[in-house]
């Protein structure tokens, strides 16, 4: 049972770099708690960067602070990175083209019954609508490492999404297979294809475990890239199998199902189901109730794949 | 212009006859690009120019070097006088930003666009420049280089709620080679700024939040800029701001202070007018 989130993975890897390079900079904003940042504070107090609660501020420095060379990496909850500091995201950041890494922690419904104010399930629109914006949603603590480290070594801006919670491990440290804007296909299948990103790509990979021991094959495609997309995983996965799902922890508009299913219509046209949080403020509970209850767990993707499959044989 | 033999005075009086200059060219960006912030131009000119040909260290030789000084046009409606400025420190020809402004597929577009030469952040939403010059501030404490930081505000984007994040973290840094304008001319595109949201306390708001606050009675006056900027560059363990009373419109009755000349072509007759009055004024330095 892994106890690692992927937010602890990211503060290990900026921790074990910036002894290398002293223009690695984090910045929080009063959130070096919950971005698991205290110890690189701690550690590196002439490399970090404390705004205040004050989100807006939090990326215009960190755009200031890249246009003169450092290598900015801005952490805050997702629910406020993408939307208080949105305009900054896409002016200071996208738009003038600067070096900053944008981490958006606790994201999706990691934070439970805190609420919608605490829930960033328009984080992926958000961001992929932006040009110039990379969006990135790692599925486990070592893809998470691995993706820190690439983005160390471009110059672009991107943001990142984790949870806040543990995930189950999907890679190891030797077996987690990483190039940026890419995807990983974990298992294939002539049945139905998955395509899941970021902390829900394991419930997905287990939902093709447990076809699988129904006798149903399946694709599962960790979607960790969300832009740009891989479209050529999409397409060819999707061109061999009856039916497509997408799982994501993000409003069923505007996210990786949206995208998926507009490449698939384009390219290749098939059924498109997409698993994603409602349009409404989400039930009350912990992260596991509401997937639980939104049938975003194995079980629950499991189900409907198998009821998708016997629409199409009927 | 520059030189040890000529007077201070002297080169004080060629920057302003400057600025009429570069006025001239705003107005004929305008009217070639069809669409301009033609009121706030006028007024940010001298502040401008003073930045670019007296105070910074910056020109199209030094643009990649880490220690020049750095800019960022906040107020980025004003791009006009800011393009006209670049243009004459040479980042780009005069007659092609002219020619080409606001024109289709043209890289000078109706806001600061840092594709171009010279120009180190887009802008356009108000409220960002501050906070970005704290970055590029800190970024120089930070790797002990010496340069200093400026940006331009309007009085109006004063109202932005980002502008005092921008504050309290240049206080909390003590940036010292970070120095802020506020181009208070007293008028936004709704009117009176005092009747808008007012800030008839900026020099005690500022002063409260830690920034030494310099007044330029006259912010269209060369001189009395450049003494501000130069007292600003021996204030230490905290940030400056220039609150720089200027004219809107500056240049000629028929656009000062109006606020319907915030954004506005003038006609051909007004341009006319426009070129007659900037030379007189120009004569009369």
């Amino acid at each position: 049972m892994n106890k690692i989130p992927n937010r602890q993975a990211i503060c290990e890897v900026l921790m074990e770099e910036a002894k290398k390079d002293r223009d690695i900079t984090v910045l929080c904003s009063d959130s070096r708690g919950s971005a698991s940042l205290a110890a690189f504070a701690d550690e590196y107090p002439e490399q970090f960067v404390e705004t205040g609660i004050a989100e807006q501020n939090l990326v215009s420095i960190s755009a200031g602070l890249a246009k003169c060379g450092k290598k900015p990496f801005a952490a805050s909850p997702a629910c406020f990175l993408s939307t208080r500091s949105y305009e900054q995201c896409k002016v200071d950041v996208a738009y003038s083209d600067t070096n900053v890494k944008l981490i958006g922690i606790s994201g999706g419904i990691s934070y439970g019954a805190l609420g919608m104010s605490h829930h960033s399930a328009q984080d992926i629109a958000a961001m992929s609508a932006v040009p110039n914006m990379r969006v990135y949603l790692p599925s486990d603590r070592f893809q998470a490492g691995e993706l820190i480290r690439a983005l160390l070594r471009d110059e672009k801006p991107a943001y990142v999404r984790v949870g806040r919670n543990a995930v189950e491990d999907i890679y190891d440290q030797i077996n987690c297979p990483f190039e940026l804007d890419q995807s990983n296909v974990l298992c294939e299948g002539s049945d139905a294809a998955i395509i899941a990103c970021g902390e829900m790509v394991k419930p997905a990979y287990d939902a093709a475990r447990l076809l699988a021991e129904q006798g149903m094959e399946t694709t599962v495609i960790d979607m960790y890239c969300v832009k740009p997309l891989d479209r050529e995983a999409i397409v060819k996965a999707a061109a061999a199998v009856k039916v497509v799902l997408t799982v994501e922890e993000h409003s069923i508009f505007g996210g990786l199902g949206s995208m998926v299913s507009q490449i698939v219509a384009e390219q290749c046209p098939k059924r498109v189901v997409n698993i994603a949080l409602p349009d409404a403020p989400v039930v009350t509970g912990t992260s596991k109730q509401v997937f639980d209850h939104y049938g975003m767990n194995a079980e629950g993707i499991a189900d409907k794949v198998k009821r998708l499959l016997a629409e199409q044989e009927a | 212009m520059s030189g040890f033999f000529i007077r201070k005075e002297d080169c004080m009086k060629e920057l302003s006859k400057l600025a009429y200059d570069l006025r001239r060219n705003t107005v004929r960006m305008i009217v070639e690009g069809k669409g301009g912030h033609i009121g706030g131009d006028m007024s940010v000119m001298e502040i401008l120019v003073s930045l670019y040909h007296s105070q910074m260290n910056i020109r199209p030789a030094n643009q990649n070097d880490p220690l020049r000084d750095k800019f960022v046009m906040s107020k980025g409606h004003s791009v006009e006088a800011y393009y006209a400025v670049l243009a004459s420190k040479g980042f780009f020809d005069m007659e092609d930003v002219i020619a080409n402004f606001s024109k289709f597929d043209s890289s000078y577009i109706g806001h600061p666009n840092n594709k171009l030469s010279g120009i180190e952040m887009n802008s356009g939403s108000l409220g960002h420049g501050l906070p970005v010059c704290v970055g590029m501030a800190l970024a120089g404490k930070m790797n002990q280089q010496d340069y200093r930081v400026y940006t331009v505000m309007g009085d109006g984007e004063l109202a932005e709620g980002s502008v005092w994040e921008g504050v309290m973290a240049g206080r909390q840094y003590k940036l010292d080679n970070l120095c802020a304008v506020v181009v208070r001319n007293r008028l936004q595109i709704s009117g009176d700024t005092e009747k808008v949201m007012g800030h008839d306390d900026l020099h005690e708001r500022f002063g409260s939040f830690g920034w030494h606050v310099i007044d330029v009675a006259d912010g269209n006056d060369i001189d009395q800029l450049n003494r501000a900027f130069d007292e600003a560059k021996t204030i230490k363990g905290k940030p400056t701001v220039v609150i720089a009373n200027t004219v809107k419109g500056k240049g000629s009755a028929i656009m000062e202070n109006k606020a319907n000349w915030h954004h506005k072509v003038p006609t051909k007759e007004e341009t006319k007018q426009l070129f007659k009055d900037f030379e007189a004024r120009k004569e009369a330095l």
